[in-house]
């Protein structure tokens, strides 16, 4: 035991003394999600929008105050007819232009309705899509409720649509879960990994294994520290999460930890694996970036959806450790259910670790070669 | 205290070692010298169960190395070959760590490292990384000594140490063989050889003798002849074309030179090289060192 409080000390002291690895455990985090979370953020809000009004009545102008006040869009430039209306998008000011028809109030009220048009720059096509579809959402919205009420409109169906889970489609919900598991993997795995292969690199593993030490000991003492910084920064993530961005823990606190305790220790399995077969740091980073991060960030589900995949790609991605760990943590967090809804993918991990942690003892060489 | 017995070892394609027996005496300081590539470091890594051999069994102590491998890392201090201490640690903590690994203190064998511990003291707090050659081979010395070893297995220590450290690193040894440890050590310097008790001379992977350094120098009994001139690399040439010439080598500011049998005299020599115009002309007797008697050695192998 004292031997390998003694080993825990040393990894300990290599972790604070390297400040590249204090950045990546401690830094690396926070920086990833609030990007994530923050810029690279695919939630409408503020954009500007151009109105050509041909009839300036008090419908367009309500209309054009219910758009503004949404929170999505800002008013940028009052057209003219006869403005050239591509021009404005060249400039790449606006986003979208909104066009009323003339005497729009009127034909309304005459006829039931009334012209109007959405001109969206698609050179981002999602943006383009989900701009014109919150515009007209508002704009239907408001001429049913105010305009039509009185009005009786043949076997009119009126369809509501309700987004459970997720009522304001944050996109900020799918980015903490998907964090979590790749910051979870970068650290466990990688960081075991390369601290492993470094004592091989640098020839200290020589020492270690001509020393009383049992394997075992060599690899807990490697595992231990970053099994605990991994779960402090599964507690950080969730709580930037809850804080900040208020992503909801509808489920257990407790299950949603003790799911994220088998991750971790799947992840820091997989980390030994790879530093039984890398003979050096290099190596060691090269299978955890390309073998770990690519596939955890592409094949996931965390970024793009399973389900559009092609069917090889979608066959491979029920090898992603992380793809299972995100839809367990998604259910925990945004449906809160328990274990009866998740037990396939928390056995699923747990297969997966058991597999990595076998592996690892068959390839542990207690000697040089 | 260490027997080895017809021990081979190769790597995929490479015969690193072959058929190598020797046996190390208690309390013995033995030498393994040789040249890079001549398997001190294969044999080495072999005693310290790091390796195992293809052929042959050694017993470290009476352990059997491989059967009781777990027995011989407990009683045997190695020091590898390249500096494998954690440079990010200082040398106290370095030596801390050691002690643990091996369930011991520093206080409770403090004795046995005291006096070269001593000398690196004054910089404990430093990072091991930020020593000097011959400092970070006193740390590493004391860290393999810390669990009071009964076999000390030393992989070219002095390798890159200054000469002054590789003085003093050879005075620790002597006083820790006093101490009763029996040491294995390696080193390419044939003059290191003399302050061993007895040499194994390797080369590619054979023991080519193994005797006392003064019985090998003294089983040297070819006439030997230090020449030199003002162009070396001329002399080299003329007198390894010259048909009295047996070998000739350089050594120091020196070529060291034997004659085809011992009848070939001095003046022979200077006579051929003055009609070569070799100018400042040096050629006297000089008695052999224990780089002569490699050097002979190794020419009976190639022959």
């Amino acid at each position: 035991m004292k031997q390998f409080i003694g080993f825990l000390k040393k990894e300990f002291l290599h972790i604070f003394r390297d400040p590249r690895t204090m950045m990546i455990i401690f830094l690396l985090p926070i920086v990833q999600l609030l990007l994530f979370g923050k810029v690279i953020n695919t939630d409408i809000q503020n954009s500007r929008i151009a109105i050509l009004d041909q009839s300036h009545d008090n419908t367009t102008r309500e209309i054009t105050s219910k758009l503004v006040s949404s929170g999505y869009f800002v008013l940028g430039d009052e057209l003219m007819p006869g403005d050239d209306v591509e021009d404005v998008f060249r400039k790449g000011k606006v986003k979208m232009v909104v066009t009323f028809g003339p005497e729009f109030e009127k034909s309304l009220e005459r006829d039931g309705k009334a012209d109007v048009q959405l001109l969206a720059d698609a050179s981002d096509p999602n943006t383009a899509r989900i701009l014109t579809n919150y515009a007209s959402g508002i704009i239907n919205d408001y001429v049913k409720k105010e305009k039509l009420q009185n009005l009786q409109l043949p076997n009119q169906i009126n369809t509501e649509v309700r987004m459970l889970y997720n009522e304001g489609l944050k996109s900020v919900y799918m980015f903490v879960p998907g964090i979590m598991a790749m910051i979870l993997m970068l650290i466990s795995a990688m960081m075991t990994s390369i601290s492993i292969s470094k004592e091989k690199e640098l020839g200290t593993m020589e020492v270690l294994l001509a020393s009383p030490l049992k394997p075992i000991q060599i690899v807990l003492g490697k595992v231990t520290p970053y099994l605990l910084l991994s779960f402090i920064n599964a507690l950080t993530i969730i709580l930037i999460g809850v804080f900040i961005f208020g992503v909801p823990i509808k489920g257990s606190f407790v299950f949603l930890m003790a799911e994220s305790f088998l991750f971790i220790m799947m992840a820091l399995s997989l980390g030994i694996l790879i530093s039984t077969v890398a003979p050096n740091q290099m190596v060691a980073m090269f299978i955890s970036v390309l073998a770990l991060m690519l596939p955890t960030i592409l094949l996931s589900g965390f970024m793009f959806p399973i389900e559009n995949m092609p069917l090889p790609l979608r066959i491979l991605s029920h090898a992603m450790p992380p793809r299972w760990f995100i839809v367990i943590i998604k259910n925990i967090m945004l449906k809160g259910t328990g274990i009866l809804f998740v037990w396939k993918e928390t056995l699923i991990l747990m297969f997966m670790t058991f597999v990595f942690i076998a592996l690892s003892i068959k390839n542990f060489k207690i000697r040089l070669e | 205290m260490i027997s080895i017995q017809h021990i081979s070892k190769s790597y995929k394609e490479v015969q690193a070692i072959t058929d190598i027996s020797l046996e190390v005496q208690k309390g013995e300081l033995f030498g393994l010298i040789g040249p890079d590539g001549a398997g001190k470091t294969t044999l080495m890594r072999i005693l310290m169960t790091l390796l195992i051999q293809d052929e042959g069994t050694a017993t470290m102590n009476g352990f059997d190395i491989i059967k009781d491998y777990k027995k011989i890392r407990n009683m045997v201090g190695y020091m590898p070959g390249r500096f494998s201490l954690y440079q990010d640690l200082t040398v106290e903590e370095n030596l801390n760590f050691f002690a643990t690994v091996f369930k011991t203190t520093v206080s409770e064998n403090y004795d046995l490292i005291r006096d070269i511990y001593i000398q690196i003291e004054p910089f404990k707090k430093r990072l091991a990384g930020k020593l000097s050659g011959g400092m970070k081979q006193k740390l590493a010395l004391s860290c393999a000594l810390i669990h009071k070893p009964e076999i000390l297995i030393l992989d070219e220590p002095t390798t890159g140490v200054d000469a002054v450290s590789r003085k003093e690193f050879w005075e620790m040894l002597k006083n820790l063989q006093q101490k009763g440890i029996t040491i294995l050590v390696s080193t390419p310097y044939m003059d290191e050889a003399m302050l061993c008790n007895r040499v194994a001379l390797m080369q590619k992977g054979k023991v080519l003798d193994i005797d006392t350094p003064r019985n090998l120098v003294d089983g040297y009994t070819r006439k030997l002849y230090a020449i030199r001139s003002n162009d070396m690399h001329r002399l080299i040439l003329d007198l390894r074309s010259y048909e009295k010439t047996d070998s000739a080598y350089a050594f120091g500011q020196y070529l060291h030179v034997t004659g085809k049998d011992d009848e070939v005299e001095a003046t022979e020599f200077e006579n051929y090289l003055m009609r070569k115009n070799h100018e400042d002309l040096e050629v006297h007797d000089i008695a052999p060192t224990i780089e002569d008697v490699f050097m002979e050695l190794l020419q009976d192998t190639i022959v």
